[in-house]
């Protein structure tokens, strides 16, 4: 991958985008400051009804926190994107996105007529704007990964978000395994302690991939991931449930 | 937290056993009581709930981990829905602890999981899209199946992030009991699972029963 990307933008601190990454791309997310919260929700542009699993993503790899090595599963055994490189270390997939009420419990209520653009954002409803655009709805906002935020449980189960656990100019690099239409809030964490508003920029960007060599990290850091990449194949060759052109 | 019930089996308004890789759809009116047996042990009862008057606010799994600000499920959890509205509470439970991050079973994620022949096999979100097709009057599909609750379930999560399977803990009779506060509908796939030991490779039935 080279240093010069195809496109690059800012998500301004709180705020919501969608793009469509095809295949063979890198999405390289970028915690420009340090400790932003990046929700995203991944659906299949062919058909919106395939998108973004995390209850497969976690027990298909045994784990509870995502990081380099990971794939994103779709909930028809897919691998939407492969976490090719990771400088964060621990994203979260358990808390979900705010809520309006939730950020105005947490951060009190700044809205548009008080504060223009820097009004306090919640995570749903960047979600939700985002996903009308595309003829989706309520019905259709499923459990988001929180990039850039650490949340650990401990034995009991309780959980605790870590401050500071993302430092300026950490950088996750997503690599997309089939189309994706990408949905983003940088509306803060939910379980972000900070007392003022913390939501931080994002920058991403739009690189082209170098394929999956014959020792790919994230192919073959464990079996499962290989029957995933699997499915993607028969999926692209037009041989699995709803192929590809 | 084990937390035992008052409630009479012989009192209930409603009992029905659903045999393992069966469906179970029912309405429960706000201030009724569900329970749910876990007959034989080891079985994992698949979950979804919805508001009954607006199906688009339904369980929300990372709602509700994070209101709780805990991953496992007992006595006096509450239940919270993606509009932030408590939907049921726990109130009594002889098991212990109930997963919500493992989700449901599918024949697509089967083949990652274990292998590609394993397709064929039932699963539950085979349960669920049947369930939601033959009662097409409360305007469910796919979209609607989401993030749900494995009750008997036990999923423990380590210091590191790792995330494992472990043999339940449940065993014959333990059961949970939830309090509706708001006018719901449960959707529960009995799981068929074979291939780990939520079920302990023996899918077994279980008990819903209601009071009013």
């Amino acid at each position: 991958m080279t240093d010069q990307p195809l496109h690059r933008d800012v998500l301004a601190a709180g705020c919501h985008w969608s793009l469509e990454v095809r295949r063979g791309h890198v999405l390289r997310l970028v915690d420009v400051e340090g400790g932003a919260n990046l929700g995203l929700l991944l659906y299949n542009p062919r058909n919106p009804l395939e998108r973004l699993n995390l209850p497969d993503t976690l027990k298909c790899q045994h784990t509870f926190r995502l990081g380099k090595g990971h794939c994103l599963y779709s909930d028809m055994g897919r691998v939407f994107c492969s976490i090719i490189e990771d400088t964060a270390g621990w994203h979260d997939a358990a808390c979900g996105a705010s809520s309006r009420a939730l950020v105005e419990r947490r951060w009190g209520r700044l809205d548009y007529q008080a504060a223009r653009n820097g009004m306090h954002r919640s995570g749903i409803d960047g979600f939700l704007v985002e996903l009308g655009k595309h003829g989706l709805g309520r019905r259709d906002l499923a459990a988001n990964v929180n990039f850039f935020s650490k949340v650990v449980a401990d034995a009991d189960g309780a959980l605790r978000f870590v401050p500071g656990a993302s430092p300026p100019g950490a950088r996750v690099d997503l690599r997309f395994e089939m189309d994706a239409l990408v949905v983003m809030t940088g509306a803060p964490h939910p379980l972000d302690p900070a007392g003022r508003w913390p939501a931080r920029p994002v920058a991403w960007e739009i690189h082209p991939a170098a394929p999956p060599g014959a020792d790919d990290a994230c192919r073959d850091s464990r079996a499962e991931n290989q029957r995933g990449f699997r499915n993607n194949d028969l999926y692209h060759r037009g041989c699995a449930c709803g192929e590809a052109a | 937290m084990i937390v035992e019930s008052a409630l009479r089996p012989d009192d209930a308004a409603y009992r029905r056993v659903v045999g393992a890789g069966d469906y179970w759809l029912h309405p429960i009116r706000a201030g009724q009581t569900l329970r749910i047996v876990d007959l034989e042990g080891n079985q994992a009862a698949d979950t979804l709930f919805y508001n009954l008057h607006d199906i688009a606010d339904r369980y929300s799994a990372v709602d509700t981990i994070r209101e709780q600000a805990n991953v496992y499920l007992t006595a006096g959890t509450k239940l919270v829905s993606t509009g932030g509205n408590v939907l049921l509470e726990i109130v009594a439970d002889t098991c212990g602890r109930h997963d919500t991050l493992g989700g449901a079973c599918a024949t697509e994620s089967n083949t990652v999981r274990y292998a590609p022949e394993k397709k064929y096999m039932h699963a539950c979100r085979d349960s669920y899209l049947l369930a939601v097709a033959e009662h097409d009057r409360y305007g469910l599909g796919k979209r609607d199946i989401t993030h749900n609750i494995n009750f008997f379930m036990n999923v423990p999560v380590t210091a590191a992030g790792g995330l494992t399977f472990e043999d339940g803990i449940s065993a014959p009779g333990k059961y949970v009991e939830l309090v509706a506060r708001m006018d719901v509908l449960a959707l529960v796939s009995n799981c068929p699972q074979l291939n780990n030991p939520c079920n302990g490779y023996n899918p077994t039935p279980i008990e819903l029963l209601i009071w009013d």
